[in-house]
């Protein structure tokens, strides 16, 4: 184990242009293994772009992404996912012609060890199918458990997007915007089933909706400008001057109180 | 965290499991011996190869999304090898069993495709497509410049009766070789239908439906790419292996883009989607060269628009339409859409009548001019040179668009609601449950 | 080799590159735009030839010249409007079917309606013979108008190379139509369009503008561009039922090489191959002669003589596909690839 490695996850003045155009400008951040962040900011701050960089989409132009210690920037998709981190899509990004089953199979495949077999059967997969089970009641899809992902409604798509993101065991998930689309009631199921599913994982949420970071965060991180300029538990994070200054503080309060009022 | 155990599924013995490819051995056993003639046999001796082949060059569209315009390169350089194998053992050379020849083949297929392979599945979807084109054309162009190997002109012949007979067997008669395609055949789709059923098979699907989320559950696309063509080139060199066996002669036609267009064509109007279409496409592809050919000389024409057709409206293939129709059946809504089928084949029937006529006096002006005007066309007599025809013939056209468009309106109609009858009960059983 | 040998094979290839760039070009935009491979794109080059060829027979080549193009953009254009536009939803590999289903259509068509021989379809009187004659001469090249001079005939030592008057006016009408679509592109507002199409498809599409229109008329026009390469290639070249095939495989080999998407790469691609491939043709040099010049001894008895003894002018054909594979192997985007499939 390298030195720095008690943070699950790293990053060291991360920055990235497109062209000429730098949207991540010196983007640090230190998550503590279990500390359930979430990363809000105003729209154009960066925060889906710095996830695809942290999850190997694409690359960074320079800074170092380190996990659990080990540096990770410049590493393919597949490779950063087998050093233990899954993400999930803002827009679900599924099988769409195998079932929910299948789905969660497939997710889980590698993590266990199959790799590119072709010489053992998929149905004599006892722990492949056992995990793809347990996952699928965890997210409630038991009863659409072969109908393919193409046929499922919104929300269930996105249930199964935690479920591809989770089912692979990977100790530092970060979820793209999961409740995007939902109504009050569906947001508040599905925090609900977030939570219940990354017990004990170190998760980072991007989020807007301010009922969900609050229900969900241990810590917030504030990109704007594609920097990150507060980050720590919400309360400090709302008295923060610049996070008021970026982000219309009035909108932080406006939310805590209804959240106070209304929610519980 | 909710931890329900391990789950008791219950697994009845799949006795339909069994049965279908019970039936499918049987169906195998037992055509030669229903069809009795030698045209018969030769056509059933390569539905076996045509079917090890579409099967083979479906597991990259069909189940890895996977375009290959050049796939007949495969197969083709299977029968090369296979042939010359086979001239070795003739020659003494090799003491190789006649029928192992097409595993030589298929240890061909395997081997290009690991060369080739690893160049064309850099990229996928268009840009493969192209590039497994360009592959093609150089190995065909290759074919010219290497006569020693290919063969020139005239090919390279062998003589399958070669070495030691095996329990009296030389596969000199037809009926002999029959019977190893069909032994092969069998393995084959067992062996293709148990790779559907492996990791490697399940990701080449996921593959096919989304290549980005595959790496982000930790797998590298372009292995997965990798091993499954390399799995498709080793049956596809088995299907050329046969056919070295099966003609005796191996030309450089068996690496053209004619054929490799062939196997795309067919396959896919069987259907890609389900694991039997290729079988589909493999069995009309054999009729279609070998019968339709003979029927009418605008063949090729036809299956042009029969394609093109089916890519607009039926994109899954024949077997996707037998797959719907079963469903609708199980439901038992078949019977109430039987009149309308009826119907669209009849006035099917004569759009046909009319493009055909039409169809085959051009060619008839085309290619016959020596034997007159006149031709036969489904019992009536045609001029080919007299309006009287022509406008016959349109008139039937008309008539048979105009006609066909008003059932199918109607057909679509029953069709949709049927479909959403169908939806609302599977609905209401999983409420139910 | 000489001066006269270098220039004219320079300017065949250039001739042979500007016609594949039309072709190519075509393909890019169409490509570009709907994300369609039109894999029947050199069958309409071959429908411009064989409908050029009819209007010749009946009005003459300029009529030819002029009214082929757009019938057959017309065709292209419908062809989008009642098939393509159905298959849209199905996916790009359904698009890219249906345009190899047309293919196969088209193909037959052609034979049903012209026939299966090589037809005579050649350039007008105006333009038939040599544009230029190169007197290479002992003391230096000269440059002589028209056909070879009676020097040519009278003087040993001088090697007359004639360019034909056709091919260069084949150049023409590529540079011609070249200048004419960069200013389309450049100039106009639906240009703009798809200039902007060309890196970023989605936006077009919430654009306002009417995209099913733009799309037929990007397709017409694609196909219109195919057909004017017909012209020029059936009269310069032959015009029979395999002239799709003979270019189509050539054309989709130097997308890929220039970088699918990209129509300067196609440019570099097609022009590069053009040259590459008519110095190729007239050298009888193989690998078999480089390793001799090493040094080394290579005869009938060496391991692989087959390969090393394949001349030049042999693979000339297969440069395109070579070169393709290469591409792939050390830089798998293209010359100037910016988007993927």
């Amino acid at each position: 184990m390298s030195a720095g490695s008690e943070f699950a996850l790293e990053l060291r003045d991360v920055r990235k242009s497109f062209g000429k155009t730098e949207i991540i400008r010196g983007a640090s951040l230190q998550v503590r293994p279990g500390e359930r962040v979430a990363v809000i900011g105003p729209n154009g701050a960066g925060k889906s772009t710095l996830f695809n960089l942290v999850s190997g989409r694409f690359g960074s132009t320079s800074g170092d992404i380190l996990l659990a210690g080990r540096k990770i920037d410049g590493l393919k998709p597949y490779e950063i996912n087998r050093l233990g981190l899954a993400r999930s899509f803002q827009v679900s990004n599924l099988f769409t012609r195998l079932t929910v089953f299948e789905n969660l199979r497939c997710a889980v495949l590698w993590s266990l060890g199959y790799r590119y077999s072709f010489w053992k059967f998929l149905a004599d997969a006892r722990d492949a199918n056992d995990r793809a089970e347990e996952v699928m009641e965890m997210i409630k899809l038991h009863k659409r458990r072969d109908v393919q992902a193409m046929n499922l409604t919104y929300a269930e798509q996105r249930a199964l997007e935690i479920g591809i993101t989770i089912a692979g065991g990977a100790q530092v998930i970060l979820l793209d915007e999961p409740t995007a689309g939902m109504s009050k009631s569906e947001t508040a199921r599905f925090v609900n089933l977030i939570r219940e599913v990354t017990v004990g994982k170190t998760l980072l949420t991007v989020e807007h909706d301010m009922g969900v970071v609050f229900g969900l965060a241990d810590k917030i991180a504030v990109l704007v400008y594609g920097e990150v300029i507060a980050f720590d538990t919400p309360e400090r994070v709302r008295a923060n001057e610049r996070v008021q200054e970026a982000y219309l503080g009035s909108v932080l309060a406006e939310q805590q109180a209804q959240q106070a009022a209304g929610a519980h | 965290m909710h931890h329900p155990g391990k789950v008791y599924r219950f697994r009845p013995y799949n006795v339909g499991r069994w049965v279908v490819w019970g039936l499918y051995a049987i169906v195998m056993l037992v055509a030669p011996l229903l069809f009795t003639s030698s045209l018969s046999l030769t056509m059933l001796s390569q539905m076996g190869i045509a079917i090890i082949a579409c099967l083979a060059f479906n597991m990259l569209l069909g189940q890895g999304g996977m375009l290959s315009f050049g796939h007949a390169v495969y197969s083709g350089l299977g029968s090369f090898f296979a042939i010359h194998t086979l001239n070795m053992v003739s020659a003494g050379t090799l003491a190789l069993p006649v029928s192992l020849v097409p595993v030589v083949g298929g240890l061909a297929g395997m081997a290009v495709s690991i060369l080739l392979g690893y160049v064309t599945t850099k990229k996928a979807g268009t840009p493969f497509a192209m590039i497994t084109l360009g592959v093609g054309e150089l190995v065909w162009a290759m074919s010219l410049m290497f006569p020693g190997f290919f063969g020139g002109e005239g090919g390279i012949s062998g003589n399958r009766v070669a070495g030691e007979p095996f329990l009296g067997i030389t596969f000199g008669p037809q009926i002999q070789l029959y019977y190893l395609i069909a032994i092969y055949t069998f393995v084959c789709t067992a062996a293709m239908f148990a790779f559907t059923r492996t990791p490697l098979g399940r990701m080449l699907n996921a593959v096919r439906d989304n290549p980005e989320r595959v790496e982000f559950v930790g797998y590298n696309t372009q292995i997965v790419r990798y091993i499954a063509f390399i799995a498709s080139g080793f049956f596809m060199g088995i299907s050329g292996g046969l056919a070295a066996l099966n003609f005796e002669i191996v030309t450089a036609e068996v690496v053209s883009a004619v054929r490799s267009g062939a196997f795309l064509l067919f396959t896919f109007l069987g259907g890609a989607v389900f694991f039997f279409g290729p079988i589909i496409g493999a069995i009309l592809m054999v009729l279609a060269l070998v019968l339709l050919s003979e029927l009418t000389q605008a063949w090729l024409l036809y299956l042009g628009l029969v394609f093109t057709f089916m890519v607009m409206y039926a994109p899954g293939g024949i077997s996707s339409l037998i797959m719907m129709n079963l469903r609708v059946a199980a439901f038992g809504k078949l019977r109430p859409l039987l009149a309308s089928y009826l119907a669209l084949a009849g006035t099917g029937f004569v759009i046909l009548a009319g493009s055909g006529a039409m169809i085959e006096m051009l060619y008839h002006l085309q290619l016959n001019q020596a034997l007159g005007p006149e031709l036969k066309f489904m019992g009536a007599s045609l001029n080919a040179k007299d309006l009287d025809s022509w406008f016959g013939a349109a008139f039937v056209l008309a008539i048979g668009v105009a006609l066909f468009e008003m059932t199918r309106r109607q057909f679509v109609r029953e069709w949709g609601e049927t479909q959403e009858w169908i939806e609302k009960e599977i609905k209401r059983r999983e409420a139910a449950l | 080799m000489d001066a006269s040998y270098l220039l004219i094979s320079t300017l065949n290839g250039l001739s042979v590159g500007l016609l594949l760039f039309m072709l190519a070009s075509g393909l890019t935009l169409i490509f570009s735009m709907m994300g369609v491979l039109n894999f029947a794109h050199a069958s309409f080059y071959m429908v411009g030839a064989y409908v050029a060829y009819s209007i010749t027979q009946a009005v003459g080549f300029w009529w030819g010249l002029l009214l082929a193009p757009p019938l057959v953009g017309l065709m292209g254009a419908a062809f989008e409007r009642f098939a393509l536009r159905k298959v849209h939803k199905f996916g790009h590999v359904p698009e890219l079917l249906i345009t190899f289903g047309l293919s196969y259509i088209i193909l037959e068509l052609v034979q049903l309606i012209w026939g299966r021989q090589a037809l005579d379809f050649r350039p007008p009187e105006s333009l038939q013979g040599p544009l230029f004659t190169i007197v290479q001469l002992p003391a230096g090249m000269q440059l002589a108008w028209g056909s070879p001079p009676p020097m040519c005939r009278e003087v040993a030592e001088a090697i007359c190379t004639t360019f034909p008057a056709f091919r260069a006016f084949g150049m023409g009408v590529a540079v011609a139509m070249l200048i004419a679509v960069w200013l389309l592109l450049t100039r106009t507002r639906i240009g703009l369009v798809i200039q902007a199409a060309l890196t970023h498809p989605e936006a077009v599409e919430s654009l306002g503008h009417n995209v099913p229109r733009v799309f037929m008329g990007v397709f017409g026009g694609g196909t219109a561009l195919a057909a004017l390469a017909g012209v020029i290639g059936g009269a310069l070249r032959v015009t029979e039922p395999s002239m799709a095939l003979a270019v189509g495989a050539v054309v989709f080999a130097v997308i890929v090489i220039g970088g699918m998407g990209s129509l300067a790469g196609a440019f570099v691609a097609s022009v590069g191959l053009g040259i590459i491939e008519s110095f190729a043709v007239g050298s009888d040099r193989s690998i078999a002669d480089a390793l001799r010049f090493l040094g080394m001894t290579v005869n009938e008895q060496t391991f692989g003589y087959a390969v090393w003894s394949v001349k030049t002018s042999q693979i000339a054909a297969i440069l395109p596909y070579l070169l393709l594979v290469l591409i792939l192997i050390f830089r798998p985007k293209g010359l100037f690839g910016t988007r993927e499939g």
